[in-house]
């Protein structure tokens, strides 16, 4: 899932400011999960907001919605109709693809995106997958060290690496460490041994922004005029 | 073949003394001259650090420059943090162009321990595949892409190991990794636990490496037992055993005991086999190598 945490109240006032109808947009997807934007939190930040209008004079008319999945056209429907600003609680895909299908809205960011990850306890989630586009999970243990080694090396542990944490913190854990580990349980120790070259990083953000065609997905007609032009 | 000094020093068997210059945090070139001055003669070639713990100074390769221009051989650190292949490549051609020929391949210390802990790392590649790339320019004669290179760079080319950092049976696979990448010389991390450090030799050598490349050992003369707690504490992937930050807290002369405690290591690392050299990391205290090195009996 994607990891956000809610921005500085400070901050969403700020960008706030000279606002007049204000909806703050809820997702029931990622952020609901990892508590930053679900429809809990947009009710909250609704109260929180319309306090503060009160309170300083703002003149904010301020409601929450929440939707289903904010990243998907056919879950904003609800928003038609609204006018202003929308506060997105939702992550910053679900922002842009509401902004692209209401064009005259004003979308401000209420989280801030961080990564794709995974919850490791109450409240803690960690990033696991940074998206490479050519994944080699099985060489390492189904543990990834392009997102979870701070270095994202492909050979191994730097010489930072002490007591199973990882040099930048000692709340981080080394992720080569774990991979070792894994890899000696496993008993597939020899993948260690074998050096990996250096990555092409194309399918990765440095090929440029990305767009990923799954032609089985087309409808059939589309399908035959995708080929055809490949 | 020998490309450099250091390399003629260590395939014919000689014991190798290389130290460490750290380039100042500005552009004066007098301030490495002064350090190339005052070093010369006291090791075969010289490493320049490449901004160091993630501070912003003087670039690697125009300090090593400098310590040519001054007659020191220099070793030049190049950190993945900081550049991407292009750059990489770009810069081994750029040294070689101007008569740097030992290169360091090093991950380099991650941003966060510096003075720029807001920046963005590169880690296009890892220095295993630096050193992958930097070979198969010199010895395949073209660059990573795979266009051929007219006048190939002839590199000498280093990288480091430390056998003090974590996982510890998996340093010494990483060593062979490093090895089988185009490393022909490997220099340690700072050896300060002895014991520790013999029994990675003794993988190394069981593994048949020491015929394969030369390793040199990094050895630090420590001021005071408060040197010593900042080694143990603040710096990633060092081991700095508490016999150690007693004695020098117990010591009425801390530095001459530093001296003396850096001495015996030298005598130590000497004796273990595949042992080809040391590497004197001494920051900040530079004009106490020449003497380590003449007590030491191991001067060039
Ligand atoms: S290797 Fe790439 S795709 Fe696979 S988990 Fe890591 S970042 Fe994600
Ligand atoms: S300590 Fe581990 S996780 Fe951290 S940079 Fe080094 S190898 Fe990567």
């Amino acid at each position: 899932m994607i990891i956000a945490e809610r921005k500085p109240l400070t901050e969403v006032l700020e960008m706030l400011d000279g606002s007049g109808e204000i909806t703050v947009l809820g997702c029931r997807s990622c952020t609901a999960i990892c508590l930053a934007g679900g429809e809990k939190e947009a009710k909250e930040m609704s109260e929180a907001l319309s306090l503060h209008s009160e309170l300083k004079g703002k003149g904010w008319s301020v409601r929450p919605i929440t939707v289903e999945r904010a990243c998907e056209k056919e879950f904003i429907l609800p928003l038609q109709g609204v006018k202003g600003t929308v506060l997105s609680l939702a992550c910053g895909v679900g922002a842009q693809v509401v902004q692209e299908m209401f064009p005259m809205l004003q979308v401000l960011p209420g989280v801030n995106t961080s990564n794709m990850g995974a919850p490791e306890g109450i409240g803690v989630f960690v990033e696991k997958c940074a998206g490479c586009g050519d994944c080699i999970l099985h060489l390492t243990a189904g543990i990834c060290p392009i997102a979870r080694c701070a270095k994202s090396l492909l050979n191994g542990p730097c010489g930072g690496s002490q007591n199973g944490k990882c040099e930048v913190s000692p709340d981080t854990a080394c992720a080569w460490d774990q991979i070792v580990r894994s890899l000696t349980t496993q008993g597939r120790l020899d993948l260690l041994e074998r050096n990996i070259p250096p990555k092409d990083w194309r399918p990765s953000r440095s090929g440029g922004p990305r767009r990923t065609v799954n032609v089985e997905a087309m409808p059939g007609d589309s399908q035959k005029a995708w080929r055809d032009t490949e | 073949m020998s490309v450099s000094m250091l390399q003629e020093m260590l395939d014919a068997g000689r014991f190798a003394v290389t130290a460490e210059i750290g380039p100042p945090k500005s552009c004066e070139p007098e301030q490495v001259r002064k350090l190339a001055r005052m070093l010369k003669g006291s090791a075969h070639a010289f490493n320049l650090t490449d901004n160091q713990a993630a501070n912003v100074r003087m670039s690697s390769l125009a300090s090593s420059v400098l310590c040519l221009q001054e007659g020191l051989e220099p070793v030049m650190q190049m950190t993945c943090r900081d550049r991407n292949r292009i750059a990489m490549q770009s810069d081994l051609l750029g040294a070689c162009a101007l008569g740097v020929h030992n290169v360091l391949c090093i991950s380099g210390d991650h941003q966060v321990f510096g003075n720029h802990p807001q920046a963005k790392n590169v880690y296009d590649v890892d220095p295993i595949q630096q050193l992958m790339i930097f070979r198969r320019m010199r010895d395949e004669g073209m660059n990573w892409g795979g266009e051929p290179l007219p006048q190939p760079p002839q590199p000498f080319l280093g990288a480091a190991a430390n056998p003090f950092a974590d996982p510890f049976e998996f340093r010494v696979a990483r060593l062979a990794k490093k090895v089988s990448a185009g490393a022909q010389f490997v220099q340690t991390q700072c050896v300060l636990d002895v014991e520790r450090f013999q029994r990675f030799m003794g993988y190394v050598r069981e593994r048949g490496l020491d015929e394969e490349v030369h390793v040199i050992a990094g050895v630090i003369p420590l001021r005071s037992h408060k040197a010593a707690l900042f080694m143990k504490n603040k710096v990633a992937g060092m081991c700095v055993p508490d016999h150690i930050v007693d004695r020098l807290r117990r010591a009425s002369d801390p530095k001459e005991e530093g001296i003396k405690l850096c001495l015996e290591t030298i005598d130590s690392l000497k004796s273990i086999p595949g042992v080809h050299g040391v590497h004197i990391t001494a920051i900040a205290w530079e004009e106490i190598v020449p003497r380590l090195v003449q007590e030491a009996g191991i001067r060039p």
